[in-house]
């Protein structure tokens, strides 16, 4: 080996330029002619076409006493429809290779579609079908609610998910927020085809849709797709927006017994919306405290300095109606306590004194050169464009994007950290026997 | 993070996911999925490169032929600690000054080991890559460790296998199966290792490994994105050309033995809630397999599980109502033996030798009657169809390009799997069928809920 090392002293000089300006992805606004707006990014090198939807608010609030209404909607919207049985329907999209699949989120019921450029004639009319004629026949909604029911009960092994589980219900009682999505054993049981006709009928509707495209589909090609798979659907739809919630239990800590052989911590406070001024500032501070992955403090001081874990994180959820910043891993039960010491440390560091000039220019060159890392795949590159219309942050995002990261100073990081972290509002959830932890509460749903 | 998780069965399905045939091509299946160039530089390290011009960023990997099937015994897990390790100081590189520098050029890093292969990865934008190249290349002969750093990693794998293994029950009963399934051959210890032998782990270990393994003629480099062979061939010169090659050990495995008993393993826990039942039997892989073995059993298990009209799925969960979900998957890809392993999830009130009994009904059935040619050709038709995706993704291919490499296939084999793939007949479907799930001793797994406690 000859002289790397003066060879990576000159390149990072270099390397203060943003990596690759974001503007090479070209986006046009397409508008079908009855009216639906897509965001597209053509690009005809690949023979795939993805597509990328939301129906913004719908299922976020299931009817009482029917949790998982949309959830299992979306889980037999593609189990047969219009003339095809859920055999037939199933055996088109394998035939083709065609992937079609929804999901229902906690604030949008969403789509998404990846075809050849050659069968996309099949994979437009099998989606046009889902939405407008689904069968819900009664073979493939049981076998989809034996299905939703099984990964219930599975989940119930897995430490992480007890402690989510936990989380949100603490955080948000009496809230869809606080719920499982899924719903309960007797909630879907209650569940009835019709109720599934009624909320695609109902709930999905034109004034709640969003669309976007990639790959190789020209933008007359997609003009007219668009209505053709999404024209028939109402114009509007029944609208129940959910208010706006704080997350409860600031300061608690609660205790999961279980006999693992880690601790799973899960800890959240209130967080920042995303069209908060400041969401920026928030993400470099995230960033720097948890989000870098191998980098962070939060690695540096509970993995690299004493191997207290395998992983610690942290991360921003920003939802349409509340907001949390939140921290999680998982450690010995003899150190929990340690761990969890450390991570209350760091947050409280962060909020007293900001971020190094280092730490900042670090975090704003990977925020920026690592973005466009995502888009190497056609339906990444719709899905990303999905939440760019989402969050309403306009066409030009992407163009914009890198000079708000470059904008955020010390100054604001101080600022924003000194809002959001406070570590004596944290609510903690710890699954495990954890050692050196003294709990406000103490709940089942361990063994 | 620092993945430990056994690839193989994940990077088989990656591979046929990802494979292609010139799309639109009507009539004669052809050769090509990737359309890599390859070159070997004078120390006999190979170099593959996948162009995609689609953004301007590569994804940069170096993949050893070593993985955790070729520890010596008594140090089960230092494949993997090592992989941890390559992560501290070089000569000229501070501890974890590796990934900083790569995210404060907005490049994402990590790596993985297998029972056959380790392997290391940037993805950075193009105008990175020869700085990625320099500190790869430098930790492939320049690694120096010291017991500051090497004891507090020991025990973040530690917590590692606590978080991947030790916490939830199924993952529990998975290492058990598989260390029933290989009672000699060194596919039955995890690729983590065993608790008691990793906490005994040294610097001195690590350093041995590294010294016997870590050379250019034992590595791969692949490069898949915006550039060309002809682009990255002096970058490869002047980076890892240098590198000396070192004369590396055959890798001399252990032979399995016939097994000479069917054998169970059963996990009953508090914590399970949901019960499932697993069969494993042994199997050929790529390598091992004669004629067109590896093939068939692909196409086998698309016939078996592909789908919502696959015939397990069919008898179980939509006419038997007796699963929630079945499945038959086949990783190909390993330097030794593999396995195959089925299994299901009983719907709510159906007793577990009842579910047993209705999937070995279906094995029954496949080994009396075979398939239908109808049937292969449907499951020919819809993998060559879905791997017309290959190329929409850049670390799709450098992965399946190099798990192959590793573990013994050639560029030419992968580039055939089409072609191999449409060649395959009811016939040879049958007599794979027959060797392997015909075996009647094979390792069955249960996972239940403790008797007594709550549902």
């Amino acid at each position: 080996m000859t002289a790397p090392f003066r060879r990576i002293a000159l390149l990072l000089v270099a390397f203060l330029i943003p990596a690759l300006p974001a503007h090479a992805i070209d986006i046009k606004r397409v508008i079908s002619p009855g009216g639906i707006e897509a965001w597209l990014v053509e690009d005809q090198k690949i023979p795939v076409i993805a597509l990328e939807w939301a129906f913004e608010g719908a299922g976020a609030r299931d009817p009482e006493g029917k949790a998982g209404l949309a959830n299992l909607a979306a889980r037999s919207m593609d189990e047969g429809a219009g003339p095809y049985d859920s055999q037939a329907f199933q055996n088109r999209l394998r035939d083709n290779a065609i992937s079609l699949g929804f999901d229902a989120g906690r604030d949008a019921f969403t789509g998404s579609l990846r075809t050849l450029r050659e069968t996309r004639d099949e994979a437009f009319e099998l989606t046009r079908l889902a939405h407008a004629e689904p069968r819900f026949d009664a073979e493939p909604v049981e076998r989809m609610r034996a299905s939703v029911l099984a990964g219930l009960r599975r989940d119930q092994s897995d430490p992480n998910y007890v402690a989510r589980r936990v989380f949100y219900s603490t955080a948000y009682p009496g809230h869809p927020y606080g719920e499982e999505l899924r719903g309960t054993p007797e909630s879907l049981a209650a569940i009835t085809p019709d109720d599934l006709r009624g909320f695609t009928r109902k709930q999905l509707g034109r004034d709640r849709l969003v669309v976007t495209a990639a790959g190789a589909i020209s933008p007359e090609e997609l003009a007219p797709a668009l209505d053709r798979i999404f024209g028939a659907l109402p114009a509007t739809s029944a609208s129940a927006p959910l208010p706006d919630v704080a997350m409860a239990g600031a300061g608690e800590t609660v205790m999961v017994p279980r006999p693992t052989a880690q601790s799973v911590m899960l800890m959240g406070q209130r967080g920042i919306p995303r069209s908060d001024p400041d969401w920026f500032a928030a993400s470099v501070m995230n960033y720097i405290l948890g989000g870098g992955g191998f980098t962070s403090r939060l690695m540096e001081e509970v993995r690299e300095k004493r191997g207290l874990s395998y992983g610690v994180y942290s991360y921003l959820v920003a939802l349409d109606h509340t907001a949390l910043v939140i921290a999680s891993g998982s450690t010995v039960n003899a150190k929990a306590g340690q761990a969890l010491d450390i991570i209350r440390a760091e947050w409280a560091r962060m909020a007293r004194e900001g971020v190094t000039d280092t730490e900042l220019a670090d975090a704003r060159t990977y925020l920026t050169g690592s973005f466009p890392l995502q888009f190497t795949s056609t339906n990444a590159i719709a899905r990303i464009l999905l939440q760019v219309r989402r969050d309403r942050l306009g066409i030009d995002y992407l163009d914009r994007r890198d000079a708000l990261i470059n904008a955020v100073t010390n100054e604001d990081v101080r600022r924003v950290a000194a809002r959001l972290l406070d570590p004596a509002r944290l609510l903690t959830v710890i699954v495990g026997r954890p050692e050196g932890v003294t709990a406000t509460r103490t709940v089942e749903g361990g063994s | 993070m620092h993945a430990a998780r056994p690839f193989r069965v994940t990077l088989a399905l990656l591979l046929t996911a990802m494979l292609t045939l010139t799309a639109g091509a009507a009539s004669a299946v052809e050769k090509g999925v990737f359309f890599p160039e390859t070159f070997t530089l004078g120390n006999g390290m190979q170099v593959v490169v996948v162009t995609n011009r689609r953004v301007p960023v590569v994804t940069h990997m170096v993949w050893y032929r070593v993985g955790s099937a070729d520890e010596p015994r008594g140090v089960s897990g230092i494949a993997h600690f090592l992989e941890h390790l390559m992560f501290k100081a070089t000569d000229k590189l501070a501890p974890g000054a590796f990934s900083r520098i790569v995210a404060k050029n907005g490049g994402r890093d990590n790596a993985f080991t297998s029972y056959d292969y380790t392997a290391y990865f940037q993805n950075v934008a193009r105008d990175r890559l020869e700085l990625v190249m320099s500190m790869e290349a430098d930790r492939m002969a320049n690694l120096r460790l010291t017991d500051a750093v090497v004891l507090p990693e020991r025990d973040v794998i530690i917590e590692e296998r606590r978080q991947r293994t030790e916490n939830e029950p199924a993952d529990r009963l998975g290492e058990q199966v598989n260390a029933t399934l290989y009672v000699h051959h060194p596919y039955g210890t995890p690729v983590i290792g065993w608790g008691p032998e990793m906490s005994r782990l040294t610097r001195a270990d690590a350093e041995s490994f590294y010294r016997t393994w870590y050379a250019p003629n034992n590595a791969i480099l692949i490069v898949a994105g915006d550039v060309s062979a002809e682009e990255l061939r002096p970058l490869a010169e002047k980076y890892y050309g240098v590198i000396p090659a070192r004369p590396v050990p055959e890798r001399v495995r252990v032979t399995e033995p016939p097994m000479s008993a069917a054998r169970r393993v059963i996990l009953a826990n508090a914590e399970v809630r949901q019960p499932s039942f697993r069969r494993s039997w042994l199997a050929p892989s790529y390598r091992t397999a004669t004629g067109k073995e590896a093939y068939a059993l692909q196409v086998l298990s698309e016939i078996m599980s592909g789908g919502s009209d696959s015939r397990l799925y069919r008898a179980l969960v939509v006419e038997g109502r007796l699963a929630t979900s079945a499945f038959l998957g086949y990783g190909p890809s390993a330097w030794d033996r593999t396995s195959i392993t089925g299994g299901a999830v009983p719907a709510p009130g159906v007793e577990m030798d009842t579910l047993e009994r209705a999937f070995e009904a279906q094995i029954l059935r496949l080994l009396e009657d075979g398939v239908t040619e109808e049937e292969v050709a449907t499951a020919r038709k819809r993998m060559l169809a879905s791997a017309a995706f290959a190329l929409d993704s850049l670390s799709g291919p450098a992965q399946a390009l190099g798990s192959a490499l590793a573990t013994g296939q050639s560029i030419d084999d992968v580039e055939s799997w089409p072609v191999r793939i449409d060649s395959v007949t009811k016939a040879d479907v049958d007599a794979a069928a027959r060797a392997v799930l015909g075996q009647t001793n094979h390792v069955t797994g249960l996972l239940l809920p403790k008797p007594g406690k709550d549902s």
